[in-house]
Parts: structure tokens; sequence; C-alpha cells
């Protein structure tokens, strides 16, 4: 049971560092490119090949040609060798080409050690609870890799296994102390500056047909909200993104620069609300309407929407409060008004006719409101997420023709209607509503809930939501994104689970989920500082908490070594001293198993250290008498010949 | 007395130091399974030799008896066999007008029970009472056997059609369970140079006399068995039991069968007490054919022991 590096690895091993390698390298095929999975599957294939038929290792050369191409690919590829997709997919083929290369138990410390750094890729690409119990299992395995590397042949699967899992047992009061101490920094804990967080789905900053359609199909989670007191009616649950104010006829975007604050008059009084935006990669914070005090960093702008300094890029907490009853912005600036009711000359003729008709019918503008509401209840609009393609002039051919379309096609009719009906609107998306998930409280609110709605100013009330979805469908506001929709049209899976039990277990899932997300992931260096103080350190800073990590952990090593020493003072006074030479022949590289008897040690080291036999034999001779023999007065004997042992 | 330091592994000579060898002459590259059947006979237990025909099972039987002195009888068990035949039965003598009894093959030192399998359950169960007993019940008179009694019994594990397998309960009668296996290749041809082995194994001289064998036995019985070394055959039975890959883990008969046969073979090898080692090399014999596997129908395979072995650390 030596540990010489060059010694040939025992066949036994390779099925472990296979499984090993296997485990912390094949998640990654989840967002490699096809062919490096395509490669790295093929050459774990080779490699288990080899060793079931007991064909020999391919040579040096074929090696270096191959790891020559892999690097070029992945060059080509990703035109670096540097950062993280480049970087982890020539560990992935380094992994999978050291097993085309396990001749020596040096190779396989390699693969073991590849696949505990391997290990901890993963997180640069995914933190969920999935993730979380894989890489256990994978780490649990490369642990049995070590174990049986070390352990030698003969020992079953079962108790390799046990042993990994009871080392890494052992190991879990230092992961702890690890996660709460070791010092936190603020952002995500694996993200890289440049290519940490590809786009995603999410709002954007433009709305033309058919845009969030394809967000109404995903039932992704946008955010988590959980209210300190009880949750508001959904129908005043507005979560505000960008306020599309500008419009060239076919696309609808936000004036830039809106910096002047809203002034906000509070008709009901704030609610208080957490809120857990999933990363957008947008500067929104999609506060509830309308926003109370708002977290450093973040600025109201006037059109009520809360944005960031920087692109949220990781999942963020914010305690903020609410007014859901409010009037803002009574005395709105002509400038802005005027450009709230700017149309592009040349689109929409039918619909400035219709609504010029209204304006002059009606002396009341919010009675022209009425009759834009109207006409969507009264004619035969459809809300469909399939919406038939429209051409050059959008809104009249949805009003006038079409009339199927979702939120963003009402939204947008109705902002024409008012504009030419000489009432300032805009569009404001954002989600609207959420599911209150009944385990933790939680209302989660999805992609599938992104909105569109409009917003008009009238004289003496300021900026007033108007829900012209609501008029066609008023299902879409009361029950969600799935019940608005007919029959028969594609919706997730999801959406459209009947099964009481089945909607509990999601609800239980997405709970824990969330509690992982808000605990686990989500301890930050805010909530590491509340927890340092919770313990009475007054100011924690990453010295102090470095110096409370190493405390901890000497204080736990003191623990460890007190029980060791209580547990090692129960022996009898000849097996304490035959560990002592056991520890002192671990030194000279004989490392034996705590079920190898007497004489097979002896035997071993005539074996593997002969240079070692002669001052080994009394030791072995006295403890066999003293222990085995029941010759207590050879203990003596034991004693000196163990201090003279090297 | 401790051995000197050039004897920690060789250990003290004594008198079957010489039986090893000669028989070692016979039967080549055997010597662990000659010094088991040794050990066997010496712990007072019977032997069961599991292995195709034509490895040497015979030759063994016959070698030891031979240099042991005892007197052999062979019985090759036939799905005819009766129990008569192997305990012996009485006959009417006219001229005396009187029962005479006519000891069968059983009355013997040691007796070869060739392929026992191959017998009735009720012909098996003559033997293996007769093995426990040491003695033979005819006709409501029960007769003792010989001193010492040593039986060797023969199983073929392949060809199992037509024959009766020992149940678990009879297999437990054996103390020990050894495969012979085909020789290694230096060995195999020192047997091709030498001609047959049986013929060779008929030329050998006594070395020792029969009735010196039950104080060797009793030598053995009473070689020193420390506290820890308890510890650890109750520690090694205690995980059997726990074991999931087992049915059912190791009786107390068997434990106390393990500490027969580790006393013996510390015998053999020449020391006053038993050590772990010894515990661990005769583990297998006395172990595998006791213990089976959850799954599947054989019993434990000789991995399974060597992971047992390495599951238990030495108190």
């Amino acid at each position: 049971m030596s540990t010489r590096a060059a010694e040939a690895l025992d066949r036994g091993c390779a099925p472990w560092l296979l499984a090993a390698a296997l485990a912390a390298t094949a998640p990654h095929a989840e967002h490699q490119p096809l062919w490096l999975s395509a490669l790295s599957a093929g050459l774990f294939t080779w490699g288990a090949w080899l060793w079931w038929t007991h064909r020999r290792l391919p040579g040096t050369w074929p090696l270096l040609l191959l790891v020559a191409l892999a690097t070029g690919g992945i060059l080509f590829e990703f035109r670096t060798l540097l950062g993280r997709d480049a970087g982890v997919a020539m560990l992935v083929v380094f992994m999978a080409l050291k097993l085309l290369e396990l001749g020596s138990r040096r190779d396989a410390t390699v693969v073991v050690t590849l696949a505990y750094f391997l290990l901890l890729t993963h997180y640069f690409y995914s933190q969920s609870i999935a993730t979380g119990a894989w890489l256990l299992m994978a780490m649990t395995l490369a642990t049995a890799a070590l174990v049986r590397l070390h352990g030698g042949p003969g020992i079953p699967a079962r108790s390799t296994l046990r042993q990994a899992g009871v080392l890494l047992a052992q190991s879990l009061p230092f992961m702890l102390a690890l996660y709460l101490l070791f010092p936190r920094v603020s952002g995500p804990l694996w993200g890289l500056p440049q290519d940490a967080h590809a786009a995603r789905t999410g709002l954007s900053e433009q709305m033309e047909p058919g845009q969030i359609a394809s967000l109404a199909q995903s039932g992704e989670v946008a955010f988590r909200a959980r209210f300190t007191g009880p949750l508001p009616p959904r129908d005043k649950l507005y979560w505000r993104g960008p306020v599309l104010e500008n419009h060239d006829g076919r696309r609808w975007r936000p004036i830039p620069g809106r910096g002047q604050a809203p002034r906000i008059e509070a008709l009901s009084p704030p609610v208080a609300y957490e809120i857990t935006l999933e990363p957008h990669q947008q500067r929104w914070l999609l506060a509830l309407d309308a926003p109370g005090a708002l977290p450093a960093n973040f600025g109201l702008a006037a059109t009520l929407t809360a944005t960031g300094r920087e692109p949220l890029t990781y999942r963020q907490r914010f305690d903020l409060t609410a007014t859901v009853d409010f009037r803002f912005n009574v005395d709105e600036e002509a400038g802005i008004l005027r450009r709230n009711l700017a149309l592009p000359p040349g689109f929409h003729p039918r619909t400035r006719a219709l609504a010029e008709e209204w304006a002059r019918a009606e002396a009341d503008p919010a009675a022209a409101v009425g009759r834009a509401l109207a006409l969507f209840t009264r004619e035969n609009f459809f809300y469909t997420l399939q919406p038939p393609l429209l051409g050059e002039q959008p809104v009249d051919e949805f009003l006038f023709d079409t009339r199927r379309g979702f939120c963003e096609h009402y939204a947008a009719a109705f902002v024409v209607l008012m504009r030419a009906a000489g009432i300032p609107a805009r569009v404001v998306t954002g989600y609207q509503g959420g599911e209150a998930n009944p385990v933790d409280g939680y209302l989660v609110v999805r992609q599938s809930d992104a909105h569109a709605w409009a917003e008009v100013w009238l004289a003496g009330r300021g900026g007033v939501r108007d829900h012209p979805t609501r008029a066609v469908s008023p299902a879409r506001v009361e029950g969600g994104g799935a019940t608005a929709v007919a029959a028969g049209e594609p919706l997730p899976a999801m959406f459209r689970l009947r099964g009481d039990w089945l909607r509990t277990l999601r609800y239980r899932w997405e709970a824990l989920e969330n509690s992982w997300n808000q605990q686990v992931i989500g301890y930050n260096v805010q909530r590491q500082r509340d927890l340092m103080m919770r313990f009475g350190m007054a100011d924690p800073d990453w010295r102090s908490m470095g110096a409370a990590l190493a405390g901890i952990g000497a204080l736990m090593l003191a623990v460890l070594a007190a029980w060791a020493l209580w547990r090692r003072d129960r022996r009898d006074a000849a097996s304490r001293l035959w560990a002592t030479a056991l520890r002192k022949l671990a030194r000279h590289k004989v490392n034996c198993a705590p079920w190898e008897p007497p004489l097979q040690v002896v035997r071993r080291i005539e074996q593997e250290a002969p240079g070692l036999a002669p001052a080994f034999s009394p030791v072995a001779m006295a403890y066999i008498a003293a222990r085995y023999g029941d010759r207590p007065d050879m203990l003596d004997d034991l004693r000196a010949a163990v201090a003279h042992l090297p | 007395m401790l051995p000197a330091h050039d004897h920690l592994l060789a250990g003290r000579p004594h008198a079957l130091d010489s039986v090893v060898t000669a028989a070692g002459q016979v039967l080549f590259g055997k010597q662990r399974e000659i010094r088991l059947a040794l050990a066997c006979l010496l712990a007072r237990g019977h032997l069961l030799i599991e292995d195709l025909p034509g490895v040497g099972k015979t030759t063994l039987a016959h070698a030891l008896a031979r240099l042991l002195g005892l007197q052999f009888s062979r019985i090759q068990f036939t799905s005819d066999l009766l129990p008569a035949d192997i305990t012996g039965l009485s006959v009417y003598e006219r001229e005396r007008g009187a029962f005479r009894f006519l000891p069968g093959p059983v009355f013997a030192q040691m007796v070869l029970a060739d392929e026992i399998n191959r017998a009735t359950p009720k012909t098996q169960s003559a033997l293996l009472e007769a093995m426990e007993e040491r003695q033979v019940t005819v006709e409501g008179e029960t007769r003792a056997l010989p001193e010492p009694f040593f039986v060797i019994a023969t199983q073929n594990p392949s060809h199992q059609i037509g024959t009766f397998p020992l149940p678990e309960s009879q297999l437990d009668r054996f103390l020990m369970r050894i495969e012979l296996g085909y020789p290694e290749r230096g060995a195999e041809r020192a047997l091709l140079a030498a001609g047959g082995q049986r013929s060779n194994a008929d030329r050998l001289d006594a070395l020792l006399a029969a009735e010196r064998l039950p104080a060797l036995q009793a030598e053995a019985a009473a070689i020193h068995v420390a506290a820890p070394l308890l510890d650890y055959i109750q520690a090694l039975v205690e995980a059997t039991r726990r074991e999931p890959a087992f049915q059912h883990g190791l009786s107390p008969r068997a434990g106390l069968a393990l500490l027969a046969a580790a006393r013996a073979w510390a015998w053999l090898a020449g020391r006053d007490m038993v050590l772990p080692d010894d515990v661990q090399d005769v583990l297998p014999a006395v172990a595998r054919h006791r213990l089976r596997l959850s799954q599947g129908t054989g019993m434990a395979r000789a991995e399974d022991i060597a992971g047992l072995i390495r599951a238990v650390p030495i108190p």
C-alpha cells in the first residue's frame, strides 16, 4: 500500500476514475458547443473501451496530435484560450484525454485533482439546487476514486463509497464555517465581468408586435416578492418596467434621459415588500407602482420607472415600499405632454379619423377613454398569443381588420387612439399580477406575466393607468396569462396543470428553490455583516472575519484532536505504541490499513522497505508478545523498540 | 519463550513440519492447502474439498493418511449408495447362531467420501451424523468410531444434474471448505516431469504414529488466545451479520470453528499464541461455505471475504 507515484495503476481503479471524470464534466455538455461534447464523449468511450478490452493505451504521439487538434478547435470556436468558456472547454478536453493516459498512480492523482477543480467550474453556469446536488454526488465519486486509489484492490465498492461519504461528512463543519465566514465579495461569487452572463429573454427597451408573445410563453421566474402585510389585490399589482413614449409608426421606445423626479400623492398607506430579482441584464428594478423609497444606486424617473446605475447581472434582493393607490404628475410639463401627443405623420389614417371624430363628439376627454374601451368590448376583438402578421399600418390593420392580438397590440392601438383624440398617452411595459405560492407566501412573477398597458394624462388627475386588454378579456387581468388564452394555443405545459397534487408539488418545489436562492445563494456581503454583528462583531471586515474563520477552524481542529486523543486513550498501552510505530512507518511511505495484522506488516516491510526490517522486527515481536501473548512485561521492550525505530 | 528474530515469520519447528514438506513433494505448489487440511485435522474438524476432478483431491487425502499413519478408507458416493453401505450392518452367522456386526468403511481413521453430493440425502446424513457424533448407531447399538477420526469429503462443483447438493445445515458440519485449483505453471511442469501423483503418494512412508495425533490436537486446542483476539473474532462475526451482501451472518458455532481453526493454524506456524494473521488466513476456508450471498444463490466468494477483512479494523 505504498504511494509511490510512478507505480503502475491497479486496474480496478480505472472505473472509479472514469466515473468521477464523467460526473465532473457531464453537466458542461449543456452549454458547450456540440462538437466539444461529442469529442469528449468519444474520448471517454475510447478510454472505457480500452480498459474493458485490456488494450494498450495510445502512445505519446497520437495524444499530442489530439491535444493540438482540440486546442485548435477551441481556439477557432472561442477565438481565445482564456476566459471562462474557453478555459472550461480546455479543462474538459484535458480531462477526457488524461483518461487515455492512465498508466501510473500519478496519472490517477492528476485525474482526481482535475475532477475536484472541474467541480468548481460548474458554478460559473448554475447555482441551482440540482447543480448543488449533482456536484455533491460528483465530489463523493471523486473522493471515492481517491479512497480506492489509496485503499488497494479487494475493497468492495460499497465500502469505498461509504468511506468517501464519511470523509465528506467529517468535512461538513469546515464547509459550513467557510461558507459562513469566508469574507464575501459583493457581486456574484463566480461571475466574470465579460462573458459571465449572456443575453437572455426579458423585457426590452422597445416594443414591436410579437415580442411579448415569446415572453408570455416562458414559465421562467422573473422575480419573487414577499409582502410584509397582506397581499394587495391582484389588479393593483403593476410592476413597472420601461415606459415607451416615442412612437415612429411601428416601434415604441422610451424617451432617453427622463430624469426629473415624479410627484406622487399617496392615497393609501404604503405597503412594504421584499423583491428578489432574477438577473435580467437591464437596469430596471421592476418596482411595484408607485414606489416609495428606493435602495441606494437606484433612481426614480419621471415615468415612475425605477432604474439602477448598473444592469442586474445576478440575483439580487431589495427591500421596497409602494403605494398601490396614488396620483402622480398632476402638473405635467408642457413639453412632455406634447411628446405624449405626438403621432408620426403618414401613419394610422383610419385610427386617427375615428379618434378625431370622438374628440369632436365629446367635450370631456375622459369620455374618449370610455369610448375606446367600449370599442374593444363591443366589437369582435380576440385575445391571442398568435396574432396575424401586420403590414405597413399596423394599428389600422389591427383595429379594423384582424382584431386579434395580445396586450401589446391593444396598448399600442389604445395609445394611438388617445393621442389622436388629443389625450396625452403612452405605453407602459412591465409585469402584471403574479402567483402567490401558498407554501412559503412568496408571490412568484414569471416571464409569462410580462405585460403592456397604457397610461393617459388627464387634467386634474395626472397619469392614469388604463388597461385596454382588460376590456377584451377580463380574465387576462383577473386570472393570469393561462386563463385568458383560448384552448388549443401553445402554452407551457406547466400552465395547463389541472391536477391539484401536481400544483401543490410545483408550489413546494418552487418554494424550496426560492428558499435555496434566498438563504443559500442570497447570503451576501450584507447578510454576512448582519450575521457577524449579531454574533457581537462590532465592525466586521475581511480582516476580522478572516481572524474569526481562523479561530473557529482552530477550535474545530482542537475539538477533533481532543476527540482523537480521547479515543487513543481508550486503547491499551500496547496498541498505542503499535500505532506510534505505524505512524513512523508512514513517514517512510509504508502505509498500513487498520485491518492489517502484525505479521503481514512485517512481510510488507521486508518487501517494500527492507532497510527498516531489522529495526521493525523487535517492535513486532514485542507487540505480539505483549498484546496477543499476554506478556505485560514485554511493554518496556516494546517501548524501547518503538523509540529505536527511525 | 519468544521466537528469535529470524524465526518471527518462520515460527518454531514442530512434528508436522516434515509432513507438510513430504506432502508438498507429491502435491506440487499446494503448500497452503496442505496446511489448511492439516489445521482442519488438528482442530478435530472435517474437510470439504470442492473442485474439478483430477486436481489432486484424492492425492491429498491419500498422502495425508499415509504420512500420518492413519487407516484410510474411501467411499465412492453414488446415487444407489445406502446408509448401511457406509455404517456397516449385522449379518446372521448360522454357526454361532448370533448376529455379527460387519463395520462399514466409515470405521477408519481417515475417510475419503468421494463426490458426496451424488448420494441421496438419507445416505449423506448417515455420514454427516457419524462425523458430528463420532459414533455410529446401528440396530440400537452404538459403536464409537476410531480416534482420530477425520473425514475428507469431495464435491464436483460442475455437473450438478442428478446430484443432491448439501444443505446449509449440513455444510456447517465441515470445519473448512477448500478448493485446490489448477497448479501454477511451474508446479504443473514439475508434476508432468514427475509422472503421476497418486503413485507417488502410495510410496510415502508414515512420518508420525497415529496415536500421537490426539496429543497434538490437544496441544493445538490449548494455544493461548488473548482478549483482543477474541474481540477481533467477535468483530468479524458481527460484521458478517451487519453486511447486507450476505443472507445471514455467521452463527456462534461458526465463531467457535473460526477460533479452533485459528488455533490450529497458529500451532502449525510454530507459535504459542494466536494472532489476527491466523484468523485472516483461515477465515476464507472457515466462512465461505457458511455465508450465502443475498444476491444470487451462490456462497460467498473469496473477494467477499477479502472485503470483510478489510472492513473490520483490528481492535
